[in-house]
């Protein structure tokens, strides 16, 4: 690890300011990925600028007909917060299913949605990687691509971005609330997270030293009809080769709203409306999901390593959709019988 | 005896209470003032030659003490034989910053040397090095066909090239009843203990050393780092208290013993070598290895003809070879066999053995396609198994010491409840999943080897054992204490077990199950001899109540010898120091194999292994969610202790089959997923029911203590039941390890 500054924040202006007046300016919460990226010299700030101190918001708070999360909250107090579990249980799932219990403990929500992917090549400072650096080619394309993505790839980059909690997060619709230089903004979740294109460096759409200060979930949390399914080379510690998330709002049998959001395919979580428009009025059978699932793997390209992943996600996409009708009695696919 | 013996009875660890409290020191943690701290620049391409090394920029931070590389390294050892460690392949070591050339991804260039770790890691980043890069390749799959029988050496003793082909084989095989063959593909895997690799060097002056290393063989690393740096062997001295899991990684002196010495005899300072995780893939290895098979038998279902051939990776400088392919002919008989081992030299690091060394991979092929051959006649796996037993060593036609495999088979089978299992593949289901049952037998060479051990009695009257030998978190300590009590009748409290340490007795390096049959039958000979002194000694005191007693007549029990005949009549050990002057008593003993009456049979533990898998049928996940392993290994010293090795080599089953694989980049001819989040190894979620049973098994002839060693067996046989039990759940047969859940879509 380099040397570096280390600056705790006493405000959110006070962070902003902090971590502009230096062009390696970078933030540290939970220090999750950030701590291991500097470790692997992929990541040399030349300031951290600790926002913790700034954790002084509750975890969940009711916003306007839905609920505000505390950025700086760990992603184990939010989904162990009984607002969570009873309203959006959801996103507490999602949370549940990623990483491990000690790494909850210390990531917060704010950075769970800027981790970085977890690409072999992009952790590896001697192999090309435009992601780490612009312009100098993807190992993964002609590498080891098991876990990359099938979906809105580039010639430059096929990462995916690793998080579960943010694959309900779009799910659920939610909110960004950032601050910086140039002020407060509300951020769509389906707005926030970029497609790799020719700007695979750029992960999201944060402006340079913007703080992401708060997120914030609608009114309807669907708790009824959800469901979260990962797949994954081991049943804890480890990122998704597909991940779905499904929530429906039923009408009798038929359904009258349906959210349908996966991981692990794509350099953001992926969710295609018109998919969830078809389903719309629709009776909620297994010919439909799979229709559904026909319509958000459309145009998927694979690799050497992982031309399982449409036909995986396309069966991950019927189970959980399954799954969500009942979610007491359906029993995920990583689970053994109880 | 009024003592109980402490042998066969369940202890826990003695160390145990440091070790979870954190209080047990390891090698990387002997802390000196003005320790300096060493970290390794590896190389970045695979090969090739170092065309410019520039450090100024490193060593320009202030508190960078030096760089070492092949330019400015002291002179060292000609001779390649002066680089062979006891466990050191045919060919020619490897040898840490020797010249310019690039032999393989990760290869140690330099050391930088620096007052405290975080800043020797920086300024390893600074230092520069241009490279001229050559083509190489990584490749086992692509280059088989130029597969070439490995060259014999010293190490081949201990690992027999496969037995010679008897009968016809082809001629076997096509006109036989029932047939099944396979082809097996197993790729590289890494130890990854916990503890990583790290060498302590504190430098006495004129040339002595005393080094905490990392390691499985103190008196091999003293040996080695005698002959490299040319220092009397008495001025070298390797420790190794605790070693927190090796697997076989510290059979061989790892390089950063070699830098950490090095470093510290050019600096006359203590210096300190950590290995990071990344850098734990940059040795030994198991190496991948490509199996194919081709099994026949009759319609009674008795075995015909047997063909087992391995291509395994080696490096370019060293055969490393594993023993794959002869187990299937121990393990059943057949008119016809032919097995063959082949090496592919390839752009890497020499291979290592790693727990289960070409057990683990050959008997998945072996166990695996009995299996297939079991559903082509119809017949029960197990029972297909017991038509084919063998009630001698098919391969050579010695028999068993002793061999309770049935009894395994019996008493494994009764405790799973195999007799449930619907013969058909696809017929068992539970809610949405398929269940499998599937089993596997396995064995494992029951070796010994020379080793001394010292054993004293003091003035207390207590019991000191010595050996050089290392505990890599087996057990060693808490069974040497109980071989080392029941020789004089002692309880465990009045003895001790003293070892890790190149300064006592001569042991071998720890590996391949044979640690307790050599280090605990020299300690059962050198109490044995102490016993008889003492005897003599106690003769010889005044008014003795010993009298015209010969060793026969007399008891050790409870610190004292006592006349069988006349359990009044006893002396005190500490008495008997006494009258010595107050000087201890003791006796090392150099204790040989048998090797005459070992030689007319086979010597070998077994198993019996039996699994139930549920499959998910639509998304293929996978999950053990039973299983039973019998162990029949001759006497249980800790049953506790043995049992714990039985369960991690269960683990370890789940994670060959299901887990487990380093991958490598052939485009860059390196590993990528140098750490434990993308190195996967099982977690708790993964793992659910397991059993161990440790089957009665009475052996005189193995050796003194008629104990075979159970480090490995665990690993032995279970890969191959869980393949066969998902073969049974889903009618997939996946011989490509590990399997994921994409292979059973």
């Amino acid at each position: 690890m380099h040397n570096f500054r280390y600056k705790a924040a006493t405000s959110v202006s006070d962070a902003v300011v902090e971590v502009n007046q230096s062009a390696e300016g970078q933030f540290v919460a939970g220090g999750t990925n950030v701590l291991d990226l500097m470790k692997y010299f992929v990541a040399k700030p030349e300031v951290l600028v600790d926002v913790n101190p700034l954790n002084s918001l509750p975890v969940v708070s009711e916003y306007k007909e839905g609920v505000r999360l505390s950025a700086f909250a760990t992603n184990a107090d939010t989904a162990y917060h009984p607002i969570i579990e009873k309203r959006y249980p959801l996103l507490s799932k999602a949370i549940l299913a990623g990483a491990s219990a000690q790494i909850r403990n210390m990531a917060t929500n704010g950075g769970n949605l800027l981790q970085r992917t977890r690409c072999y090549y992009f952790y590896d400072v001697n192999t090309p990687c435009n992601k780490r650096e612009p312009g100098t080619g993807c190992s993964a394309i002609r590498g080891y691509n098991r876990m990359m993505a099938i979906m809105g790839t580039s010639e430059h980059c096929i990462a995916v971005f690793p998080s579960d909690m943010c694959v309900a997060l779009a799910a659920l619709g939610a909110v960004v609330n950032t601050d910086g230089m140039q002020g407060k903004r509300e951020i769509p979740f389906a707005d926030f997270h970029r497609l790799p294109g020719d700007h695979p460096e750029k992960d999201n759409n944060l402006l340079a030293g913007e703080l992401i200060t708060g997120i914030d979930l609608p009114a309807e949390g669907f708790a009824e009809h959800y469901a979260y399914l990962k797949l994954r080379d081991r049943n804890s510690y480890a990122f998704a080769l597909v991940s779905v998330a499904v929530v429906f709002r039923l009408d009798g049998d038929l359904i009258s709203e349906a959210r349908i959001a996966l991981g692990g395919i794509a350099h953001k979580p992926w969710r295609v409306l018109d998919a969830e428009l078809y389903l719309q009025g629709k009776s909620a059978t297994v010919d439909h999901f799979a229709a559904a699932a026909e319509i958000i793997l459309q145009g998927a390209k694979t690799f050497e390593f992982n031309s399982f992943k449409p036909e995986l996600a396309r069966r991950a996409i019927i189970r959980c959709c399954k799954m969500a009708l009942s979610p007491d009695t359906q029993l995920p696919g990583a689970q053994p019988s109880a | 005896m009024s003592t109980q013996p402490a042998i066969g009875q369940s202890i826990s660890r003695l160390e145990g209470f440091e070790k979870v409290t954190g209080s047990a020191k390891y090698a990387g943690e002997y802390n000196v003032p003005d320790l300096l701290y060493g970290y390794v620049v590896n190389s970045t391409i695979t090969k090739g030659e170092i065309l410019n090394f520039n450090a100024d920029a490193a060593l320009a931070l202030p508190g960078v003490i030096k760089v070492f590389y092949y330019g400015n390294r002291p002179s060292l050892a000609w001779f390649n034989m002066q680089y062979a460690d006891m466990d050191a392949p045919p060919g020619t070591p490897f040898r840490p910053l020797q010249d310019a050339e690039i032999k393989y991804n990760g290869q140690p260039i330099a050391l930088v040397v620096a007052e405290s770790f975080e800043l020797a890691k920086y300024a390893a980043t600074l230092v520069k090095v241009d490279y001229k890069e050559e083509t190489f390749t990584t490749d086992l799959i692509a280059n088989q066909a130029s597969a070439r029988s490995p060259k014999v050496g010293l190490a081949t003793a201990l690992k027999p090239p496969p037995p010679k082909p008897v009968g016809d084989f082809e001629a076997a095989y096509d006109t036989a009843f029932a047939k099944a063959s396979g082809k097996f593909i197993h790729g590289t895997e890494h130890h990854n203990p916990l503890e990583l690799f790290a060498t302590t060097t504190i430098y006495e002056g004129k040339g002595k050393v005393t080094i905490y290393d990392k390691t499985q063989g103190t008196v091999n690393c003293q040996l080695y780092v005698g002959n490299v740096f040319g220092l009397h062997f008495k001025d070298v001295r390797v420790i190794s208290p605790y070693v927190g899991g090796a697997f076989g990684s510290g059979l061989r002196p790892q390089y950063q013993l070699f830098l950490s010495v090095m470093a510290a005899l050019e600096l006359k300072r203590a210096v300190r070598v950590t290995l990071d995780r990344t850098q734990m893939f940059s040795f030994g290895h198991r190496p991948p290895t490509t199996q194919f098979t081709r099994f026949a038998a009759a319609a009674d279902g008795s075995l015909r003809a047997i063909n087992h051939t391995a291509i395994a990776e080696t490096s370019r400088f060293e055969d490393y070879t594993e023993v794959v392919v002869n187990w299937a002919h121990m393990l059943y008989p057949a008119k016809n066999t032919l097995m063959e081992y082949k090496l592919v030299p390839l752009d890497v690091f020499s291979p290592l053995d790693m727990r289960a060394p070409g057990g683990s991979t050959g008997l998945h092929a072996v166990e695996s396609t009995m299996d297939a051959l079991s559903y082509q006649l119809g017949i029960d796996p197990l029972e297909f198994r017991l038509i084919n037993y063998a009630e001698k060593d098919e391969s050579t036609g010695r028999p068993y010491s002793s061999k309770e495999l049935r009894k395994c088979y019996e008493e494994g089978a009764a405790r799973f409840g195999w007799s449930e299992r619907l013969p058909q593949p696809r017929s068992m289901k539970r809610g949405n999943k398929l269940v499998g049952y599937g089993m596997a037998t396995g064995i494992w060479e029951a070796m010994q080897l020379p080793a001394r051990a010292k054993a004293l009695i003091n003035a207390e009257g207590k019991l000191e054992v010595s050996s050089a030998v290392t505990d890599i978190g087996t057990g060693t300590l808490t069974v040497m204490t109980q071989i080392a009590a029941d020789t004089l009748g002692l309880a465990m409290d009045d003895v001790t077990f003293s070892y890790g340490d190149s300064k006592m007795a001569f042991a071998p390096i720890q590996g391949g199950s044979f640690t307790v049959a050599t280090v605990g039958s020299a300690i059962k000979a050198a109490g044995l001899a102490l016993a008889k002194k003492l005897f003599r000694k106690a003769k010889q005191m005044q008014n003795s109540p010993l009298g015209k007693a010969k060793f026969e007549d007399v008891e050790f029990r409870d610190g004292l010898i006592a006349l069988k005949a006349q359990p009044k009549a006893v002396i005190a050990l500490k008495d008997i120091v006494s009258a010595n002057k107050g000087r201890a008593i003791q006796s090392t003993n150099f204790n040989l194999p048998k090797v005459m009456k070992l030689k007319n049979y086979s010597r070998a533990a077994h198993s019996a292994a039996f699994v139930e898998v549920e499959v998910d049928e639509e998304l293929g996940v996978i999950n053990v969610t039973r299983a039973v392993t019998a162990v029949a290994a001759g006497k249980i010293i800790n049953p506790k202790t043995a049992r714990s090795q039985i369960l991690g080599g269960m683990v370890w089953s789940i994670s060959k089959a299901l887990r487990e694989e380093t991958i490598t980049d052939h485009n860059f001819g390196k590993y990528m997923n140098q750490n434990l989040g993308e190195y996967h190894i099982p977690v708790h979620a993964d793992i659910h029911e397991l059993d161990v049973i440790f089957v009665e098994e009475k052996d005189d002839i193995v050796n003194e203590l008629g104990s075979k060693g159970i480090g490995e067996i665990g690993l032995a046989a279970m890969p191959a039941a869980i393949a066969n039990a998902i073969f049974h759940a889903t009618g997939k047969r996946i011989n490509r390890f590990p399997i994921h859940l994409d292979d059973l879509m």
